[in-house]
């Protein structure tokens, strides 16, 4: 191209160079008027900055049921806050305070404290006034200079215990929460979701933060408030759960006192009607920041109400297990529901040379699968874990979701324990690990590494209700749509709810459902008990029901830790709960319900879990531990 | 590669740059109120790494292959200016708007920091191929489309910031190829219109000034007709224009003119800036003290507003310091440039020049109030990763040009 010959482009370069110099001259001509000339002005506007900004908290979303009843909600509260030159005068200012409105030393050290961290920021000195101390504050303005009285929406669970765990609670940001940026746009003062509901959908329900400016003086004496431009908080979107507050509330106050454990019910496309956990807590006491002898008293507690023992806590399924294991030899093609296996139960059942109990001491006799899992047989099942083998129990269970979260939208979900492969056992126990064939006959009765969360363990059963088809459980909306198949067909599905409802009507479960039912209706509920054997105390009872049973609406899963053998209660409210969602509050007029055990539930469970080769290290202890100590502890040892 | 040929001054300049921006970045950090800002020198490390990679192989790669690539390129970086404007996500003091691309909510990049290097590389592969400089405005229709089809999708977004480094771009390369600076001014005229179109008499006598111009310099008749009605639809529209501008963008102009219009909310940058800078002095607050940073009164100190802590921690003397190093490497570059091999090169360079130099001029003058306020980061300085690397890629790119001019005549085995 012409025009690039030495000549024009060097006259070219010295324009443009002298251009740049011309243009930096002009930058620092401008830094040179601006620091050199005017800077005493600005040093002075440096230290005398007028202008103090007070952000403004939007209101919170509200959170609804599927009904649009509230579970939580917004009420007008006001928050006190002083604008302080210098810790003495913010102190000087706190004793004034103090005569008019008494504050404790911690309110004090605690307003001291946030005044170090943010000095041009109005200082919260009481979160949640009433009205009548706010008032008197106002009385007293004149003395009180630096006093701001905001009108800020108050967080409210109405619901109050019944809901903690699923709600959460929301609280003020943290600065490791700020530094960490766990919450993107929050700033100093926000109040986000800590645990839960709140938590999980945090973003929808914040909203923006809105700011206000004030004006004050050389001294930082408050001048003016609302100067200039303010921009209005942008308030939190309103959050509608699947949740059923009727039945969630009714769960609650069944739930007998004193024990722990959970229930989940869950309609067969994985929307959850209800989610509890006992012992609860009112997540109220953590609005406005929790104070430290509450936090003690539910922090210090043996019982420990903060955890959500629904998707935290992790128990063997126990007997609740077998519906795996005959799902998982029915895909295969091992078995059919009229299969009968070469062994009937005598009590027990010689593998190698040890013998594996029965949890009844005379025997079934001989049972097809149908009456296998009515009567929970453990020798049945035994046989059926030995057909498949450890290596497609892991598979198929790995594949009907037991390895995995369930996903439902709550936050820290715990994982189940269920091995995926074989390689976890070689990992554990060495590469001459031979004890698959003794493992296998623990796994397909619900024992041996093999933990599960309720949630989980619910999703399974819903799947059994819906199709075959495992879906993400939710609450507002599933995280995961894929649709995980079993790979049972209707038929196959039906005869296994079939067995369920024999569990309810003759089986394990019988006396309680004829209990419940009322008068002139007719509810087939179809349901398997569980009982988990614990080293440290009574068992943990499981059950997990359906109903009705030919089409199934809702599915109620539920555990009690530490009730034993004897206490029947999970299963009565498990009925309760899938009476009243099915027939409606109104078939509940008098929930009297008379509950005898009989014989076989009392027993139903496999026997204690057998110790396998090489298994001699007991298992590590987990996070949820406390919640559910694993149950196996050997009886007997085998070689 | 022998080591002679490499351009020491380069990349002596660029190291003294980076390290002063990665000093300043973590002074940003330092607040008594915990921002966002806390860490990001740390993460600042990776970006260098990831951008010295780039550079090395962009210096390993032959400007003619780049010559030869550079369509490709542009239309890629069209392609994701139009995707970020269909699934963009906004961020920083332009929050508003559609300026990043994310997959999967994660912030992978704005991809219009690759359109300004495509459009320069584009803009020096079509320049260059003409055999003489564009003479007329009608020889100007290629490249302001070749400009103007990114410049346009940006404003879409809408980043004003780089809107007016396109057209930086578009003026300095013009001028390179070698248009007549009249043709130039004439180019620029109905913009000229555009600003003075608010007061009668400014326009006015604009117009006035114009008319005695065109006559002077007589160009073609029709070219006249065409810059006179431009100017004149111009004057006419910037009402209407103005309108059209969302709230914010007026606010912005407006309180560049006058900061203590409205110093709450829009002027609020404008003004705690210049206090900032301004309590700074000669050898300013301290290094990681200034207490406008510290208490936070600074907006997005380590991103568009980083200059404001080297202006108020280490004062006119840090200043002075920052705006040698890049006025040098300016210059440096403007050498690079006059001493390249070919015209393709020469043009990508100086491209280089008009994308750098319309940075910092806009990013360090908004910070004292001589350019209104815009999203746009300062090279080496302001925390983030595609313009880091963006940045990498120009000094590859000259380095591989300084190196090929040194090296033209030897045989090297």
């Amino acid at each position: 191209m012409n025009g690039f010959d030495a000549y024009q482009v060097g006259r070219r370069a010295t324009g443009a160079g002298w251009i740049l110099v011309a243009a930096f001259g002009v930058l620092i001509g401008a830094f040179f008027r601006t620091q050199i000339v005017q800077h005493d002005k600005f040093r002075m506007k440096s230290e005398t900055n007028r202008l103090r900004s007070i952000p403004l908290e939007p209101p919170r979303g509200e959170i609804v049921d599927r009904n649009g009843e509230l579970i939580a909600e917004n009420l007008p509260g006001f928050s006190v806050k002083l604008l302080a030159t210098s810790p003495d005068s913010l102190r000087a200012v706190l004793a004034r305070f103090s005569s008019v409105v008494s504050l404790d030393s911690f309110e004090v050290d605690e307003a001291m404290r946030r005044y170090r961290n943010a000095r041009y920021q109005p200082v919260v000195v009481r979160g949640n006034a009433t009205f009548e101390e706010v008032s008197r504050l106002e009385e007293h303005r004149v003395m009180l200079p630096g006093l701001i009285i905001q009108s800020e929406p108050k967080r409210f669970y109405p619901q109050g215990r019944a809901v903690a765990h699923l709600i959460g609670y929301a609280g003020e940001v943290t600065e490791t929460d700020l530094a960490q940026n766990r919450f993107p746009d929050a700033v100093l003062g926000s109040l986000v979701g800590k645990a839960g509901l709140e938590r999980q959908y945090d973003s929808v329900l914040r909203g923006r933060a809105g700011v206000r400016y004030a004006e004050v003086n050389a001294r930082g004496r408050l001048v003016r408030e609302d100067v200039g431009q303010s921009m209005a908080p942008i308030a939190g979107m309103q959050l509608r759960t699947t949740l059923d507050l009727g039945l969630q509330r009714y769960i609650d106050s069944i739930w007998p006192a004193g024990v722990r454990g959970a229930m989940v019910a869950m309609t067969p496309d994985g929307k959850v009607r209800a989610l509890y956990s006992a012992p609860s807590y009112d997540p109220n006491v953590f609005v406005g920041g929790i104070d430290i002898k509450n936090w003690r008293m539910l922090n210090g507690d043996s019982a420990v109400p903060l955890l959500n023992r629904a998707i935290n806590g992790r128990y063997p399924p126990a007997s609740t297990f077998k519906l795996a294991t005959a799902a998982a030899a029915l895909t295969r093609g091992l078995i059919t529901f009229n299969t009968r296996m070469p062994v009937p139960c005598r009590g027990g059942i010689q593998y190698g040379n040890r013998v594996f109990h029965c949890w009844k001491h005379d025997g079934h006799g001989s049972l097809t699968l149908t009456e296998a899992i009515a009567a929970s047989c453990d020798v049945y099942f035994y046989q059926v874990g030995m057909q498949l083998g450890l290596r497609n129990l892991l598979e198929d269970g790995t594949r009907m979701g037991f390895h995995d979260k369930s996903g439902i939208d709550l936050p820290s979900e715990q994982s189940p324990l269920y091995p995926s492969s074989l390689d976890y056992f070689t990992k554990r126990y060495g590469k001459n690990w031979s004890a698959a064939g003794a493992t296998a006959l623990n796994f397909a009765i619900g024992q041996g590494e093999n933990d599960q969360t309720l949630i989980n363990m619910v999703q399974f059963y819903a799947a059994l209700a819906g199709g075959g088809i495992e879906r993400t459980p939710y609450l507002v909306h599933a995280s995961d749509t894929t649709e995980r198949s079993l790979g049972l067909d209707e038929k196959e599905l039906l005869g296994l709810r079939l067995a369920l409802t024999a569990v309810a009507e003759a089986g394990t479960a019988s006396n309680i459902l004829r209990a419940t039912v009322g008068k002139g209706q007719v509810l087939t509920i179809a349901g398997k008990t569980g009982t988990a054997q614990n080293a440290h105390g009574l068992d943990h009872r499981w059950f997990i029901a359906m109903a009705p049973a030919e089409n199934p609406q809702l599915v109620v899963g539920g555990i009690m830790e530490n009730v034993g053998l004897h206490d029947p209660m999970i299963v009565r409210n498990i009925i309760l709960a899938l009476r009243r969602y099915v027939l409606g509050p109104e078939s509940m007029p008098d929930a009297k319900v008379i509950v005898r055990a009989n014989e076989s539930f009392v027993a139903d469970s496999g026997p204690g879990p057998i110790e396998v080769i090489g298994d001699s290290a007991p298992p590590a202890a987990r996070d949820s531990g406390r919640a559910a100590p694993r149950a196996d502890s050997a009886r007997r040892g085998i070689r | 590669m022998r080591n002679a040929g490499v351009d020491r001054q380069l990349l002596g300049v660029t190291a003294l740059l980076m390290v002063y921006g990665l000093i300043v970045l973590y002074s940003a950090g330092q607040t008594d109120v915990v921002t966002q800002a806390k860490g990001v020198w740390y993460h600042q490390f990776v970006w260098f790494g990831v951008g010295i990679v780039a550079a090395y192989a962009t210096f390993k790669t032959s400007p003619r292959l780049l010559e030869w690539g550079a369509p490709a390129l542009y239309v890629f970086s069209l392609l994701l200016l139009i995707a970020v404007l269909v699934i963009g996500t906004g961020a920083g003091t332009a929050e508003s708007s559609k300026s990043w691309l994310a997959i999967g909510g994660h912030r992978i990049g704005q991809p219009s920091e690759l359109a300004k290097l495509a459009a320069v590389l584009m803009l020096a592969r079509y320049l260059s191929s003409l055999k003489e400089p564009p003479r007329s405005l009608r020889d100007l229709v290629v490249p302001s489309a070749l400009l103007g089809v990114p410049l346009v999708l940006v404003m879409k977004q809408p980043d004003l910031g780089s809107g007016i480094v396109f057209i930086g771009i578009f003026f300095a390369m013009l001028f390179w190829s070698g248009v007549r600076p009249r043709m130039l001014f004439m180019l620029a005229s109905p913009g000229v219109s555009l600003l003075l179109a608010f007061s009668n008499y400014a326009w006015g006598a604009w117009m006035v000034l114009l008319f005695g111009l065109l006559l002077v310099w007589r160009p073609y008749v029709w070219e006249s007709v065409t810059v006179y009605v431009a100017n004149f639809v111009m004057g006419a529209i910037a009402l209407s224009a103005w309108k059209h501008l969302k709230p914010y963008q007026q606010n912005r102009l407006l309180t560049f003119l006058n900061p203590d219009i409205d110093p709450r909310a829009a002027g609020y940058h404008a003004i705690q800036s210049k206090v900032a800078i301004g309590s700074g002095g000669w050898i300013g607050t301290g290094y990681t003290q200034g207490p406008q940073k510290r208490l936070a009164f600074l907006p997005e100190q380590h991103t568009d507003f980083v200059f404001s802590v080297v202006g108020e921690e280490l004062g006119f003397i840090g200043v002075l310091l920052a705006l040698s190093l890049f006025l040098a490497l300016l210059l440096i570059l403007l050498r690079i440039a006059r001493r390249a091999s070919d015209p393709f090169s020469s043009l990508m360079v100086f491209g280089i020049v008009g994308l750098w130099f319309t940075h910092i001029f806009e990013n360090v003058g908004m910070t004292v109030n001589i350019m209104p306020i815009t999203g746009i980061p300062l090279p080496f300085f302001s925390y983030g990763g595609s313009f880091f690397i963006i940045c990498s890629l120009c000094i590859g790119l000259a380095a591989r040009v300084s190196w090929d001019a040194r090296m033209s005549g030897y045989v090297e085995f």
